[in-house]
């Protein structure tokens, strides 16, 4: 087999699975083990200046942007054939996303300079902390990069290809890593670091997204929590 | 009605003398930790002032506590669920740590290693969370010590509401007192109603509020939620930490490490029995100034046949119904009524309650009169005003606070005739409405103060609910993972591991045994 397509196969084929069982074993691991790590590790006591613009307009970007990318990618074809055709779904994706990813890439730069310009915060900042910031901040931008290989394109064929491979992923069918063999380089990075957003997951603060999901709880729940030894009647 | 039993703590300003043992034992024992030094479990203010953190009683800036809706109902003042879920991103009402103050240290090794210079070497101030040096210590742990700062600052104190405060800012007219601060573990937490991942809890068996430490995910929302501002983030480790009442001391039958060391005897642990039932109806009473009483009527007698016999329905131990009728907190705060919640106003029904400060009296006429007719001076001529005590412990009804100190007047003067003049004054004490025999147990209580009276504290039942057996060689007390069965020092994911939670085996070889054995026999001759 030639090297490309060897490596072309590890990193859509193969690696998908891999980063999505790192993330599912070890976000359980971790859960199961550590609960005493798992936190948010907001740093807003230390210094709130900046945060409230950045931490919402970065949080909200991006959860947008998960979701529009959970909805975009996994809704199959025939689910939404009658209600939108590729080309408009594209267009929506290309004007929501871009929005979103503009508001969340504004978020995350204030963040940055403020972890990193405020000793405060540098100084209690771990490597993680920072090393997601950049990743996530690369992808971003990786992923405002793909609008101007999009537009060029406005049928929406290449979307559906992208959705069909992230389909064909998690149904198990074959042929996944195919179809993304002539995709543009900023789509294939932006995926692969994606992935990997996904295997370092259990490992840094940001499994404070799961808790953040769990916390819809509280909408349903009595505001008193009462606990007790004894056996109740 | 449903009895549920609470370990109250009533605190007698009265002889508190603010030499912060309490503080500084509390923070020796529970907060010397990285992330932790900024926060007291317990602090002594000096009042008037802003308090600690800054403007905490300003609850229109950090909206803490319970806000009573059109309908009747109560919603936590900082939002709803929903809004409250809106600002899990940034906390708008979050204080900054300088509000509580900047934790530092000294640059002590400076002393030791300046060289020769014309001047003394100083060592100077270094922040504890950069490890850099700070220009100026801007604030600090109890920065109002006895009156310190400009009185335009200190008199921005919240409790001045109604109060012609200005002429307290002259020299003849000043007054203070020492109000000592820890979480109320209230019947109505709106800490625990604030925290998104239901990691705050009250302890069904004995009222103490705690935080989960496993179930914390650091959203704040406790530390702005709660209007004493007794909810600290630790800046370390990402979770919210609080006052544990000293729980295992108190599950053992040992009242809490601040009361057990207080100088000056000022604080009482007692048993009440409470109605969980009528919490909420309590807490949301129209006016502010009724919350006081309204906690008071779900305060159950002891001694009542009918309180005893469902308290045994709901699983109310034997020890602790009688601990009940002997605790000290009812007697103060249902028998003589002295005793007063801090700011009821918060509607958080808090359970660590003040009996007020006398003060002198300013008018030299009346302080002539005590000794001469034996009457109670109008106790509206203390030198701190009873506004400015009711607007702390009564949501600024004056009455009851009149009363309590007319009281304690009362026994004052009660028992400076029986002893000066060894004749019982009966028309004072019924002027206040106390008998002698009341009158006597008050001053037992008040002013002997003897531990067996301060501390009635009926031990946990805890193998009533579980099988002690099963606990044997579990790991215990401790801070951060260490009960975590992990092996490498740094966790895997990143935080830091607590101490080993394994007393490591020592393996001792037979030389090793027998030469031991042979000191022993050694020490032993």
């Amino acid at each position: 087999m030639e090297m490309k397509t060897y490596l072309h196969q590890l990193v859509f084929g193969a690696y998908p699975y891999v980063c999505l069982v790192v993330f599912l074993v070890g976000s359980l691991v971790r859960f199961d083990r550590e609960q005493y790590t798992w936190k948010s590790d907001s740093s807003q006591l230390l210094r709130a200046r900046q945060l409230r613009w950045g931490s919402n307009l970065f949080h909200i970007g991006v959860l947008f942007i998960f979701f529009g990318h959970l909805i975009g990618l996994l809704t199959p074809h025939w689910a939404y054939a009658w209600l939108i055709s590729p080309g408009s779904k594209q267009l929506l994706a290309i004007v929501s996303g871009g929005i979103a990813g503009v508001l969340g890439i504004a978020g995350l730069t204030i963040l940055i300079r403020r972890r990193v310009a405020d000793p405060r915060i540098w100084s209690n900042t771990r490597n993680w902390d920072i090393a997601i910031l950049v990743l996530f901040w690369i992808q971003l931008a990786l992923g405002l990069v793909t609008i101007f290989y999009s537009a060029q394109h406005l049928d929406g064929a290449m979307m559906e290809r992208l959705a069909g491979w992230a389909q064909r992923i998690v149904t198990f069918r074959p042929g996944a890593a195919e179809l993304l063999v002539d995709a543009p380089w900023a789509f294939k990075t932006h995926i692969f670091l994606g992935l990997t957003i996904f295997l370092v997951f259990p490992f840094t603060r940001l499994v404070h997204i799961w808790s953040g999901f769990a916390a819809v709880g509280y909408l349903f729940r009595p505001y008193q929590l009462v606990r007790t030894r004894r056996k109740l009647a | 009605m449903k009895v549920r039993a609470q370990i109250a703590m009533v605190l007698n300003l009265d002889k508190c003398i603010g030499c912060h043992t309490c503080s500084v034992t509390c923070k020796n024992v529970w907060t010397w930790r990285l992330g932790m030094e900024y926060a007291w479990f317990n602090n002594v203010e000096t009042k008037p002032g802003i308090g600690y953190p800054k403007d905490w009683e300003n609850q229109e800036r950090w909206r803490g506590g319970w806000a009573r809706r059109r309908n009747g109902g109560l919603a936590p003042k900082q939002g709803g669920r929903l809004a409250l879920l809106m600002k899990i991103f940034a906390n708008p009402h979050l204080p900054q740590i300088d509000d509580y103050y900047e934790p530092f240290t000294f640059d002590y090794e400076h002393l030791q290693t300046a060289p020769e210079m014309p001047t003394a070497p100083v060592a100077r101030p270094i922040s504890v969370v950069t490890g850099r040096r700070m220009d100026k210590v801007e604030w600090g742990p109890n920065w109002e010590e006895i009156l310190g700062g400009e009185f335009a600052k200190r008199s921005q104190d919240y409790n001045f509401a109604e109060v012609e405060k200005d002429i307290y800012g002259q020299f003849e007219n000043t007054f203070m007192m020492y109000l000592p601060r820890l979480c109320e573990h209230c019947l109505n937490p709106s800490c625990v109603a604030s925290c998104p991942s239901g990691s705050i809890y009250k302890r069904e068996e004995d009222g103490i509020v705690l935080v989960d430490q496993d179930k914390c995910r650091g959203w704040r929302m406790c530390v702005s939620g709660c209007p004493y501002k007794k909810i600290y983030y630790n800046w370390s480790t990402g979770k919210a930490e609080k006052c544990i009442f000293c729980y295992p001391r108190i599950e053992a039958g040992q009242p809490t490490v601040c009361s057990e060391t207080c100088v000056g005897r000022i604080r009482y642990l007692g048993v009440l029995l409470y109605d969980a039932d009528r919490i909420a109806e309590a807490a949301a009473v129209e006016s502010p100034k009724d919350l006081y009483k309204s906690q008071l009527a779900i305060f159950l007698d002891p001694n009542a046949a009918e309180v005893q016999a469902q308290a045994r329905r709901d699983g109310v131990p034997e020890a602790w119904l009688e601990a009940a009728k002997a605790s000290p907190a009812w007697k103060l705060a249902m028998e003589w009524k002295i005793a007063f919640p801090l700011h009821p106003e918060y509607r958080t029904l808090p359970m660590v309650w003040y009996v007020p400060p006398l003060s002198p009296i300013q008018s030299h006429a009346n302080a002539g009169a005590i000794g001469a007719a034996g009457a109670i001076p109008d106790v509206r001529s203390l030198r701190i005003p009873v506004r400015y005590l009711a607007n702390l412990l009564t949501a600024g009804d004056d009455e009851p606070v009149v009363r309590a100190l007319e009281r304690m007047l009362a026994m004052r003067a009660f028992y400076r005739q029986r002893q000066l003049e060894g004749r019982d004054d009966l028309a004072l004490l019924a002027q206040v409405g106390l008998s002698v025999h009341e009158v006597e147990a008050m001053h037992r209580y008040l002013a002997i103060a003897n531990y067996e009276d301060r501390f009635v504290i009926p031990t946990t039942h805890r193998e009533y609910a579980e099988n002690a057996y099963r606990l044997r060689g579990e790991c215990g007390f401790s801070f951060g993972n260490a009960c975590a069965e992990g092996e490498s020092r740094q966790s895997l994911f990143g935080g830091r591991m607590g101490a080993r939670k394994v007393i490591p085996l020592k393996t001792v070889t037979h030389r090793q045994e027998s030469e031991e054995a042979h000191g022993l026999l050694g020490v032993s001759k």
